[in-house]
């Protein structure tokens, strides 16, 4: 077993022997939420923080629920009822919750980097729950558990990632964990979206999506994230919809076997044709189901090493 | 350089393991409410070649399984975490008489934490202890009921069991620090 880390701050810093770590953790806590009784001790007595300053709910209470299955107490702390609208900051706001004696921060900021600077000063664990644009290792990690589970492997898949890259933390945090874990990996969306760079991380990088569906055995779609684009990055939802939405005719173009995977929440009739997202192709609540198990396992692992 | 000495070889081994066997089916007449299950992960391949043994003598299979102690141990913060290994039992516990084995016992901790798995899974009738070894230095009030060797060992000596490809013990190594 091979993990060492006080904090889960990013995936990119993580070698693919840690990944799997993770990974077969996650998969023995997952047969515990599958019990009568899905609550074990190894947290007991801990305390975690959801330290949430941005707005969010599939992952804090995902979170929540982690923490409640290993025994720890939790408290959620959201911005929009806080000190912030006050004044304080955010260093100081750490430190306070950090005085209730919290064993672990659970951190969603809209900063980049914020969780690496909690953990710059902070005695408790941090856990990256999405910070900005930059990283949301914890949704990387729940997928690339999905496609494992589903597939027995990631080495040598195609993983196809459609949308909106350019703003997404979990394009990021997936590209990461996919590659080091040897998947290849193609990006498309609109080239304002998808900017070539990207290239530099591994990916293919196309705007032609029949080319991008043709051998993927992984479909991966993201939100266009509206409220972090400074302006409109294409003409309007229904040209987005019907140039990269995912429909009945594009899927006949995927391979039978490919699996269509969604981090939530997704946006029917946009990035996703209703009948795939109800279909059974698409995994979409076992990703859910998943992410329990994965942050039990982060939040166990963590709390490990001092 | 530690010193080290066999204590105990594949033979000896397969002798009282296979005796221990004969132990359990004297004491449970009915097999068919028996169910084996190894502490991860010393206790598994001697489960496999306990439930052998014991399909031969009652002359239909038994029920196997294994537990994984890491989540319930008490020393979590001390000792870090653990690799977590499947829990995996063949049903209901309700009604079975468990006998839980493992290869080592010592301070009594991971049977406590294996105890307190299962009883995450039911009600079993009653749960008894099969031991490989009992080395002593219980820190729990904790006694085997079937034990293939008694072997008193100093604290500062350590049992190391060297395993076959099939993950069961073939010797038992001490050593002295």
């Amino acid at each position: 077993m091979s993990w060492h880390r006080k904090h889960l701050l990013d995936i990119e810093s993580l070698t693919a022997e840690e990944l799997t770590t993770v990974l077969d953790t996650a998969r023995e806590f997952k047969a515990v939420g599958e019990r009568d009784i899905k609550k074990v001790p190894a947290l007991q007595g801990k305390t975690v923080v959801n330290f949430f300053v941005e707005p969010s709910t599939r992952t804090r209470v995902s979170f929540e629920l982690s923490a409640k299955r290993l025994s720890a107490d939790i408290i959620n702390f959201a911005a929009d009822a806080s000190s912030f609208q006050k004044g304080e900051s955010l260093k100081d706001t750490a430190r306070n919750l950090e005085a209730l004696n919290a064993d672990i921060i659970v951190i969603r900021h809209k900063a980049a980097g914020a969780p690496h600077f909690l953990a710059r000063f902070l005695n408790a664990h941090v856990v990256n729950a999405g910070d900005g644009a930059h990283e949301h290792p914890t949704q990387a990690l729940l997928d690339v558990f999905t496609i494992r589970e589903k597939k027995g492997t990631i080495t040598g898949l195609n993983v196809t990632i459609l949308g909106d890259i350019l703003y997404s933390r979990v394009a990021r945090s997936n590209i990461w964990a996919l590659r080091k874990l040897g998947a290849n990996v193609t990006l498309c969306g609109p080239s304002t979206l998808v900017p070539r760079v990207f290239e530099e991380m591994g990916c293919r990088v196309t705007y032609n999506l029949d080319e991008a569906l043709a051998d993927a055995d992984v479909i991966n779609l993201l939100r266009i994230q509206h409220e972090r684009q400074r302006k409109t990055m294409f003409p309007s939802i229904g040209e987005y919809a019907r140039l990269f939405g995912l429909n009945r005719n594009r899927l006949t173009l995927t391979k039978p076997e490919a699996m269509i995977m969604h981090p939530g929440p997704m946006n029917r009739g946009v990035e996703i044709e209703s009948e795939i997202a109800d279909g059974d192709r698409a995994v979409i609540l076992e990703q859910v189901t998943n992410g329990i198990a994965v942050r039990m396992a982060v939040l166990y692992l963590v709390n490990g090493v001092d | 350089m530690p010193d080290e000495r066999i204590i105990l070889e594949a033979a000896d081994l397969r002798r009282a393991w296979r005796r221990v066997a004969h132990e359990i089916a004297e004491a449970h007449t009915e097999g068919s409410s028996l169910m084996l299950v190894g502490i991860q992960r010393g206790g598994v391949a001697l489960v496999q070649q306990l439930s052998e043994t014991l399909a031969d003598l009652y002359g239909h299979p038994i029920a196997t399984g294994s537990v994984e102690p890491g989540l319930h141990r008490d020393d979590l913060s001390q000792r870090g975490m653990s690799e977590l290994r499947p829990t995996e039992l063949p049903g209901e516990l309700a009604g079975q008489t468990v006998v839980l084995a493992d290869d080592v016992l010592s301070t009594g901790r991971t049977v406590r934490a294996s105890i307190d798995a299962l009883l995450g899974f039911g009600r079993p009738k009653c749960i008894r202890l099969a031991v490989l070894i009992d080395r002593g230095h219980r820190e729990l009030p904790i006694r085997p009921d079937f034990v293939g060797k008694n072997l008193p060992t100093h604290p500062d000596e350590r049992v190391e069991v060297r395993c076959d490809n099939r993950d069961a013990p073939e010797a038992f190594i001490l050593q002295t620090l």
